[in-house]
């Protein structure tokens, strides 16, 4: 549909232009209707991307992102390895615990760090139950997107559950700082263990709930299914990661592939699908959230009992001159960060890869050649968070 | 910032009170009586039982209340009573105001919140009350380029046609503002002015989402019409008649749902597209074109448009009750008399307060079936629509009306019952 529909529009213009007929060309790109949605529009976010409509057809899309570019990775030049910590999360705040988790996964390699065995489980815990709290938010968003308001209202409620969770692990609702070099800032509470299993067996059961009323809709398959298809080798070349490409059939996650802290000694599958549409690149993420349950009662089972959680250090840290590269699976892929440090207490370079900015590259590729109705499904679809792909 | 003046004094504060009642008292016996006198020995009162009214007897009035029947008849059989307050628009807007409020609570109830809560002391019942004062503080903005005639005059429009509509609904025997031999066929006319307001609003508000709202609910209109329409013929066929009260009096014996269960159901589903109602709010599709057709609304305009939207809801709901649940229609459950032994003239009829009551509960009962969707569905695509309402809800209401036809020739029934 996409390209007989580009080329015939193509092919009109230039018969035009060969003709001379100025106003005949006038007229035919009269018929394209330009739409700037967003940054104030209700189906945008802090994001603005330029349409061209054709009637109901979308014929060119053109993304506009930094809108709310804040300059962390200058930032992070000012500061010490552990002052870095709280201003980094801000990108993401309902992920924090993930943007956290690998940069201080770098900055351990680059000081030469070995974290407690205890303390690694626990980042494990927390980045588990806030990657719950992230994929909860997002599937609330793409509920109200395609006017579900029932879907709006049940996640957000039921992401209180793991907020209670991390609030009393962490002391704060969603800014967590809880990852840092060395291992985790404090201790699980006493009862922790119990409360969480409670919390994540009722959650499982309000999973089934959300699946009938939304994933088994007959009128939301008819809306996503065949929608927005973005086949396996397109995938790959674009360089989508986390839940679009593994809707895309490609079985890739960072914590099978370059298991890191405790991750290889867990036993998950990939969730992946290979219908390839807007359903697949919805229904993932839901598939990851139960999978994320049976990851979080691995864990639960078998952290040590006692021990400590965090490598005490200096209280300015220096490491020796070099460079660090660490990645983990974040709610939206892959989140990377890269640190040169030059042997001073500061880091000489920071940049981060966010999941957001690489996922948001597919959205011409997907938006040119379909309907201006699901460009709301197709869009909030691609895992896409405005204010961490604008760092 | 409700809070007491420094120099406070509850003795002064109900003082004050005092005062005032007093000299309410005076002015009320010195003024406004005489007042009251000399305008009613001017104007012609209205007969009644053959007697004219006279100041005196309209002021005995106070003392002896049943000497108010005759007065009281007199009104409520005029056509702008009618029209205005019982079966038409008071009457319509009342119930539209407790659809809002009933739909808020039953969204808020399945969603698992609370709804509204604070206005008014018992679950927030005043908030639509509330709600209507917001609007009315708030400046109306028209957009710069808006075609001003238009854009002023459109949102009356759209309440005064949604109003023309609640006349036409009879809610028991007799009691129809105009009882119309072609009274379905008028509703179906005024419907069709709906989309063409949105259109002429969204046009004139000189905006982009706007306008594709407005043309997404002209093809709303174009694909959902016909199998509209053609839904509601079976039952003419049925009924033998375009008469919403003789279509009510010919269910005497059974419901034409009995009889045309899938014309019901496309007449169910037609209604939900014609509202513009999930999941059939293209139109107004928040997501995909702001607020559609409503993006440059603001203040009482918005307002009076919802307030459109939910007499609407009203008059296609009574009309499924009309057309398929037997209208007035039920067991007299209330009893012949309030006051045994009063042998004046009345006003109370037992039929028509039993007729009153079962219509408004049946279509309480279909108010709640068309809200219910809003909770459980997404937005549909527009070409999922289109093919919806052409290829499969003719189909269904065109097979439901050759039954009808077959039952009719077969003799089984006649128009106008069981044979």
């Amino acid at each position: 549909m996409t390209n007989e529909f580009s080329e015939s529009l193509e092919k009109k213009l230039e018969e035009t232009t060969k003709l001379g007929l100025e106003v005949v060309k006038e007229a035919a790109e009269d018929r394209l209707m330009k739409l700037s949605v967003g940054p104030q529009h209700p189906g945008s976010g802090h994001f603005r991307f330029t349409i061209k409509v054709d009637g109901d057809y979308i014929v060119y899309c053109d993304p506009d992102p930094g809108y709310v570019h804040r300059g962390e990775e200058k930032m992070c030049e000012y500061r010490n390895f552990i002052q870095n910590i709280p201003h980094l999360e801000r990108p993401v705040i309902h992920d924090s615990t993930n943007i956290t988790y690998s940069y201080s996964l770098a900055v351990e390699e680059l000081l030469g760090i070995d974290v407690p065995r205890r303390g690694q489980f626990i980042r494990a815990i927390a980045s588990e139950l806030n990657r719950q709290v992230y994929t909860l938010y997002w599937l609330a968003i793409y509920g109200i997107f395609l006017g579900h308001s029932t879907m709006f209202m049940w996640p957000a409620g039921d992401r209180e559950l793991f907020i209670d969770l991390l609030t009393a692990l962490t002391g704060a609702r969603v800014t967590h700082a809880f990852n840092i070099p060395g291992g985790v800032r404090n201790d699980i509470p006493d009862g922790f263990k119990e409360k969480c299993l409670e919390y994540v067996n009722y959650f499982e059961k309000r999973l089934k709930e959300y699946e009938n009323i939304f994933y088994n809709n007959p009128l939301f398959r008819q809306r996503t299914e065949n929608v927005g298809i973005l086949t396996k080798d397109d995938a790959i070349n674009l360089g989508v990661t986390g839940s679009v490409l593994r809707a895309s059939g490609v079985a890739y996650d960072v914590r099978k592939v370059e298991p890191y802290d405790v991750y290889n000694e867990i036993d998950f599958k990939v969730q992946y699908m290979k219908t390839c549409d807007s359903f697949a690149r919805a229904y993932v993420p839901f598939l990851d959230m139960r999978e994320s349950c049976h990851i979080i009662r691995q864990l639960l089972d078998k952290m040590p009992e006692s021990g400590e959680v965090r490598m005490k250090l200096q209280s300015n840290p220096k490491g020796v001159p070099g460079e660090a590269y660490k990645r983990v699976e974040s709610g939206r892929g892959a989140l990377s960060y890269y640190i040169v440090s030059d042997g001073s207490s500061r880091p000489y370079r920071v940049k981060i890869s966010v999941g957001s900015f690489r996922n948001i590259l597919a959205l011409p590729h997907l938006l040119v050649g379909s309907r201006l109705g699901d460009m709301p499904s197709i869009y909030w679809a691609l895992n896409y968070w405005p204010v961490e792909a604008d760092r | 910032m409700a809070t007491a003046p420094k120099d406070f004094r509850f003795g002064n504060f109900v003082g004050s009170l005092v005062w005032l009642i007093f000299w309410i008292i005076v002015i009320v016996s010195l003024v406004g009586l005489p007042l009251i006198f000399i305008i009613l020995f001017y104007i012609p009162l209205p007969y009644s039982n053959g007697e004219v009214i006279t100041p005196y007897l309209f002021l005995s009035m106070i003392v002896d209340p049943t000497r108010t029947v005759p007065i009281i008849k007199f009104i409520i059989h005029t056509d702008f009573f009618r029209a205005a307050v019982f079966p038409g628009f008071a009457f319509a807007a009342m119930i539209a105001a407790t659809t809002i409020f009933v739909e808020r609570k039953f969204l808020a109830k399945m969603q698992l919140r609370t709804g509204p809560l604070y206005a008014g002391k018992i679950e927030g019942i005043l908030q639509l009350i509330a709600d209507g004062l917001k609007l009315i503080s708030k400046e109306i903005i028209a957009p710069s380029g808006a075609d001003k005639p238009i854009f002023w005059s459109t949102p009356v429009i759209f309440v005064a046609t949604a109003a023309a509509l609640t006349v036409l609904i009879p809610v028991a025997p007799g009691w129809v503002g105009a009882d119309l031999d072609v009274g379905l066929l008028a509703i179906f006319a005024i419907l069709g002015f709906f989309p063409l307001i949105a259109l002429l609003f969204s046009w004139s508000s000189n905006s982009k989402y706007p306008f594709i709202g407005g043309l997404r609910a002209l093809h709303q209109m174009i694909a959902f019409e016909i199998p509209f329409i053609l839904s509601a013929l079976s039952i003419v066929l049925l009924s033998g008649s375009l008469n919403l009260t003789d279509i009510v009096e010919s269910q005497y014996s059974f419901w034409f749902f009995i009889i045309a269960p899938l014309s019901a159901f496309v007449f169910y589903i037609s209604s939900l597209a014609e509202l513009e109602r999930v999941p059939f709010d293209l139109p107004e599709a928040e997501s995909e074109i702001v607020a559609g057709w409503l993006t440059e609304t603001s203040g009482m305009i918005y307002g009076l448009i919802q307030l459109g939207t939910y007499l609407k809801l009203y008059v296609l709901a009574a009309l499924f009750v009309i057309l398929f649940l037997g209208g007035w229609m039920g067991p007299q459950i209330f009893p012949q008399e309030i006051i045994p032994g009063y042998t004046g003239e009345k006003i109370y009829n037992a039929t028509v307060v039993n007729g009153i009551f079962w219509f408004t509960l049946k279509t309480f009962g279909m108010i709640m079936l068309i809200l219910l969707p809003r909770g459980i569905n997404p937005r549909i695509r527009i070409d999922i629509l289109l093919h919806t309402g052409w290829y499969k809800l003719i189909v269904l209401s065109f097979i439901n009306m050759f039954i009808v036809l077959a039952m009719i020739y077969g003799g089984v029934i006649t128009p106008g019952g069981l044979q």
